[in-house]
């Protein structure tokens, strides 16, 4: 669906926990046409600096109600912070291609998604769309403060697994690690799919496992863009066909497709 | 009562018209299409294109781009699809739009490239105008050919007695003296210079103790390259007759006048199209209105009208 520059209210604004942040806007136009691993360029401020917008994936939609969760890291996510409800928001979206997904019907194979830190957000969207049940989601985060979305994915209906780095819970160590376990576990049901968000590293261990498996495996990247809308080439992935456009032909990508 | 005054906005650029002072830079629009869901094209006074190479180019080494104070460092390396298939697949929509599209062209190891382009584009009518980038720095040179007179000159008569479309030779901030280079371009022939392409930069990340950007350095842009920019145009008027088309962080309708009170006689938007893709069409309004305010009636009014502080 095509996307738009809008002007977007701020509904609510709030802290989940530590420095992640949980916004909503109303937007009829962004609520129909987004789809799961979509983004939005946001606007943070209009004076030059930071200059330019700041790239983050839808969390959900609900009627005309948008939901991102960002995390606070630097100037330009430090103002976005200060914005209250009420506010208007300059919103260009929703961009690039999101995941692959069919609805699943009962007795469908099982899928896993895998989320590294706040990789968790267009994961709970895509199940959300999925409709997916006695599916699994291995969250994984630096520590027990950290990890996010815990209760999203239990209310719709899925096995949670948590990996933490410091081992404050869950699993202790990397949630890459956490899933090779996991489908090493011969009595276990074999995913028909991963669907994974997160930091390189953990993409790149994810495609490696799905990979050894010959499990089909969508991942969604990140990089940093300009402009997010296929203009600037700058956020180009190296892909088994060249160089390609996060923000356009992706940010999700098959896992066979892209090179490390 | 004082009447009101209907501003024209149009200017000549060599032989080609344009209905108002405002374009798109080459490398920050795409070949427009990308735009098209965001603003109405065919209110801009003309698009120049990404640049186009003979060959297809794959583009340098990611990352590509990175932050930096006010700007941003970008060096995507001229990734294009190469002339025949920017001919066949990009020129058909520009076309349609039915505003001057200006081509910009880029030789990658040999002058003699900007031949083979101009001998391609020389025959399409709808290819209003050529600019010759010949200052891009990401290419992995010493040298570029705007940084040497002698080069400039020689590449630009070259394309001169090829082509009788209007021929814009687009400079580098990176020299000695801007003038300089701009006379050279001159006397060879061009019908207008653009300027500035970006200025050479570098950031580092110190936790990584590595370039930001894949190819090390790469070229700045954005409103903290515009006072180098403004300089740089009012250097180049003093000592030139042919039009100016300045560039360099223009965000809005006050820093597109500062360019042409300067003396440029049009204007390029680049790195702002990232930040708000219908800054162009915003400039196009608010010079209107400036007009109006100020009681100008052409842009001849304000071209190079730069006064001393008082």
């Amino acid at each position: 669906m095509a996307a738009a520059q809008l002007k977007v209210k701020i509904i609510s604004h709030k802290k989940v926990n530590g420095a992640f942040r949980l916004l909503e806007f109303d937007s009829a136009l962004v609520a129909k046409n987004a789809s799961p691993g979509q983004f939005l360029e946001i606007k943070v401020c209009d004076n030059g600096f930071p200059l330019l917008r700041r790239p983050i994936s839808i969390h959900g939609v609900k009627g005309s109600k948008v939901k991102v969760i960002y995390e606070v890291v630097g100037e330009g996510t430090r103002i976005l912070s200060g914005r209250k409800p009420g506010d208007f928001l300059d919103v260009i979206g929703p961009l690039g291609n999101g995941f692959g997904y069919t609805v699943k019907r009962p007795g469908a194979s099982r899928d896993i998604l895998v989320a590294g830190g706040l990789g968790v957000a267009p994961l709970v969207f895509l199940a959300e769309k999925m409709k997916m049940n006695k599916n699994l989601v291995l969250i994984g985060a630096r520590n027990k403060g950290q990890i996010l979305c815990r209760s999203e994915f239990k209310d719709l209906g899925f096995k949670v697994f948590v990996a933490t780095d410091d081992g404050s819970a869950g699993f202790n160590g990397k949630v890459t690690e956490l899933l090779k376990e996991i489908l090493s576990d011969a009595s276990g049901e074999r995913p028909g799919n991963i669907y994974a968000c997160g930091p390189q590293p953990m993409l790149k261990a994810v495609a490696g496992i799905s990979g050894e498996e010959g499990i089909p495996c969508q991942l969604s990247l990140e990089r940093h863009m300009a402009c997010g809308f296929g203009a600037c080439l700058g956020c180009a992935v190296s892909t088994k066909s060249g160089y390609k456009r996060v923000c356009k032909e992706g940010p999700v990508f098959a896992a066979g497709e892209l090179t490390w | 009562m004082v009447k009101n005054i209907n501003p024209d906005l149009s200017v000549k650029i060599g032989k080609l018209c344009l209905r108002n002072p405002v374009m798109v830079a080459s490398g920050t629009f795409g070949y427009a299409e990308e735009f098209s869901g965001f603003m109405d094209l065919k209110k801009l006074g003309a698009v120049v294109t990404k640049t186009v190479t003979v060959n297809p180019r794959p583009g340098n080494i990611p990352p590509r781009t990175c932050e930096t104070p006010s700007g941003m460092l970008n060096s995507i390396g001229l990734e294009n699809p190469g002339i025949d298939k920017f001919i066949k697949e990009k020129l058909p929509f520009l076309k349609k739009l039915g505003i001057p599209v200006i081509v910009s062209i880029s030789a990658e190891t040999d002058p003699r490239e900007f031949q083979s382009l101009v001998e391609k584009l020389e025959s399409i009518d709808s290819v209003s105008a050529i600019e010759l980038n010949i200052s891009c720095p990401n290419m992995q040179k010493d040298k570029l050919i705007s940084q040497d007179a002698r080069e400039t000159y020689s590449v630009v008569k070259t394309v001169r007695g090829m082509t009788g479309k209007c021929l814009i030779a687009k400079l580098s901030p990176n020299v000695t003296s801007i003038s300089e280079i701009a006379l050279a371009a001159e006397e060879a022939g061009s019908d207008a210079v653009a300027m500035i392409n970006t200025l050479a930069g570098m950031s580092i990340d110190v936790k990584k103790r590595s370039p930001k950007i894949g190819s090390w350095a790469g070229g700045l842009s954005g409103p903290a390259i515009r006072p180098v920019a403004v300089r740089m145009v009012w250097e180049a008027y003093k000592k030139i007759n042919i039009p100016i088309i300045g560039m360099g962080g223009i965000m809005d309708t006050q820093s597109a006048l500062e360019f042409i009170i300067a003396g440029a006689s049009a204007v390029s938007v680049g790195t702002a199209n990232f930040v708000n893709p219908a800054t162009s069409l915003e400039i196009i309004s608010g010079l209107e209105r400036y007009m109006r305010d100020n009681r100008i009636s052409n842009l001849d009014g304000i071209i190079g009208k730069l006064q001393a502080c008082v």
